[in-house]
């Protein structure tokens, strides 16, 4: 290089510094690496996708994009009758799709201002609480096999299974279930289930039992799981977080004890929580909560005794609904925190507006927060404990 | 002190209307109160909680009504007075009171010629993807949303499909999706 500083050559030196500096400017962000994961991904549960930029494998941003599973299901809603909508209500959560056709349920004889029978409200209780055992096992199952534990999977969907036979037993399908109708449900509890249940219990609890001693304690699961994405309590609330996400958070909120529907004011069940909000907490609450599930469905299983078989199941409903003028909001705990309906009806036989609530929605706008700061594998690990389900997120 | 004593005394002079109905009490303000009703709510009547936000839209909402009301005052023979309709859209906030596990919405209605909001985003940051929603379904905007893109539709879309005027069907837009090829 020519350094004398006389005539063109000075020039080209101070030309040459130049271009280095503008070349060598902005090199910490270019040294950022832009990294798409997903839609179409086995890590990313469904069809969800995010862009991040890493700086190494450090996560300094995380954008999530929602819309791949957009089928218009409130679009949809105001073009149906008030039964016609119930099966669509299944594809929201297929992970326990009874929680959210009793969630709809609920909000029309809300409408409709009718109570349904104690002994229907019984056997939805135990279908929803089954439902969320199932889903519980699905989400802490899946934690595992995307943190490379795949054997506690397999324990918990043999459980599964049996679960989704008793639905079959009851009313026909297993994922999609299209439980239960508008005023009641339309089945009792199927004769095998009172021979089914006793064993079943026990076997989903040896189930937990099992995946406890295999994960819990286990020092490769303690360090991928302690502390990672810890969240506090007020970002959580004012983030609008429910369901197991909070209550991982420290906050006991559990719309099944603050605002009781059905009959689980009689019940006495406790709500786990967590301290740190952490991956780990996430997941010990789940645990817990299948355990609480199978207490509940016990004592709602003693109450349902009390009841002779011939005990009505269904409350009159017309066979065209068609509500009065109004509005209303009903939310209920489902498997990931509060599910809400809001239905507003024009005094036809189709609702006007229908909007959901999903619950993994409000957590999954918090995703950046979350995860920024943590490693691309924690993100997996995130995105798995939240227990995103793509149907409810984008509808 | 019930829900609705409450609720008169933190909104103050701002309620336009407050109906009740099956237990969900509803309240009016208007629109250009309506960022101060909200931290007046979240502040002093410990409504600390956003559920959700909701867009509507009453399109053919008040010419049945109008209708009906038309017939009625046939038989009747009564001439009925009518006032200019109700704004077209309207937007709900679904609030909660953690400490009391009371819920109210609040009901603010936006006129089709001023489809701007002011964001609530400040207050509670749950109302994010909520807001980037009712823009995306119903295109009212929300001033100083720190991101105001659509949600769950894709960028080059260009209506809003949960509006009444909108068919079910689509007006075909994914069939006109242009790719850059080559």
């Amino acid at each position: 290089m020519d350094l004398s500083l006389n005539g063109e050559g000075g020039n080209s030196v101070t030309k040459q510094v130049e271009t280095i500096c503008i070349t060598t400017g902005p090199i910490e962000y270019s040294e950022y690496v832009t990294l798409n994961i997903g839609p179409i991904h086995p890590a990313m549960h469904g069809t969800l996708r995010v862009i991040t930029r890493t700086d190494g494998e450090t996560i300094i941003s995380a954008k999530p994009e929602i819309g791949y599973l957009h089928r218009g299901v409130e679009k949809l809603g105001e073009n149906m009758s008030y039964a016609q909508f119930l099966p669509i209500t299944d594809r929201l959560n297929y992970c326990s799709a009874i929680c959210n056709n009793v969630a709809y349920e609920m909000a029309v004889e809300k409408l409709l201002g009718i109570e349904v029978p104690p002994k229907a409200q019984l056997i939805r209780m135990i279908m929803m609480e089954l439902a969320r055992i199932a889903d519980h096992q699905v989400c802490v199952g899946i934690l595992g096999v995307d943190l490379g534990a795949l054997t506690p999977f397999f324990y918990l969907i043999i459980q599964r299974e049996e679960i989704y036979e008793i639905f079959e037993w009851h009313h026909g399908a297993r994922l999609t279930n299209s439980m239960g109708a508008i005023g009641g449900v339309e089945a009792d509890l199927p004769d095998r289930f009172h021979e089914k249940w006793p064993k079943l219990r026990n076997t989903i609890r040896k189930a937990n039992d099992e995946t406890d001693r295999l994960l819990t304690h286990n020092r490769i699961w303690m360090d991928r799981t302690i502390g990672v994405n810890a969240f506090c309590a007020d970002d959580a609330l004012n983030w609008g977080f429910t369901g197991p996400m909070l209550r991982a958070c420290g906050v006991g909120r559990d719309l099944r004890k603050d605002e009781p529907y059905l009959m689980y004011d009689k019940i006495k069940f406790d709500i786990p929580t967590g301290k740190h909000g952490d991956v780990f907490d996430r997941y010990m609450v789940r645990m817990l909560e299948m355990e609480e599930s199978v207490k509940i469905i016990d004592q709602a299983y003693q109450l349902y005794k009390e009841f002779p078989d011939d005990a009505p199941l269904m409350k009159k409903v017309p066979k065209i609904i068609r509500p009065p003028e109004g509005q209303i909001y009903h939310a209920i705990e489902s498997p990931n925190g509060e599910l809400g309906f809001f239905i507003k009806s024009d005094g036809s036989d189709k609702p006007y507006r229908i909007k959901i609530r999903p619950p993994c929605y409000m957590v999954y706008q918090a995703f950046e927060d979350l995860v920024k700061g943590e490693m691309i594998s924690d993100l997996i690990a995130c995105l798995s404990s939240i227990n995103v389900i793509a149907g409810e997120l984008d509808r | 002190m019930s829900l609705k004593e409450k609720v008169q005394a933190v909104i103050g002079g701002d309620l336009v209307e407050l109906t009740d109905f099956r237990g969900d009490l509803c309240a009016e303000v208007p629109k250009g109160r309506c960022l101060q009703v909200l931290t007046r709510l979240k502040e002093e009547g410990g409504f600390d909680f956003l559920s959700d936000v909701i867009g509507m839209d009453n399109l053919h909402l008040y010419e049945k009504k109008k209708q009906k009301k038309g017939k009625k005052a046939e038989e009747e023979t009564k001439p009925e007075k009518q006032g200019p309709p109700p704004p077209r859209f309207e937007v709900i906030y679904l609030l909660l009171s953690l400490e009391t596990g009371e819920r109210l919405q609040i009901r603010v209605r936006v006129p089709e010629d001023d489809l701007e909001l002011p964001t609530i985003t400040g207050l509670w940051r749950a109302a994010d993807w909520p807001e980037r929603e009712v823009f995306d379904m119903f295109g009212i905007r929300f001033k100083g949303h720190p991101n105001l893109r659509r949600l769950l539709m894709w960028d080059e879309f260009q209506d809003h499909p949960l509006r009444k005027d909108y068919p079910l069907e689509g007006k075909g837009e994914e069939r006109h999706l242009n790719y850059d090829i080559g």
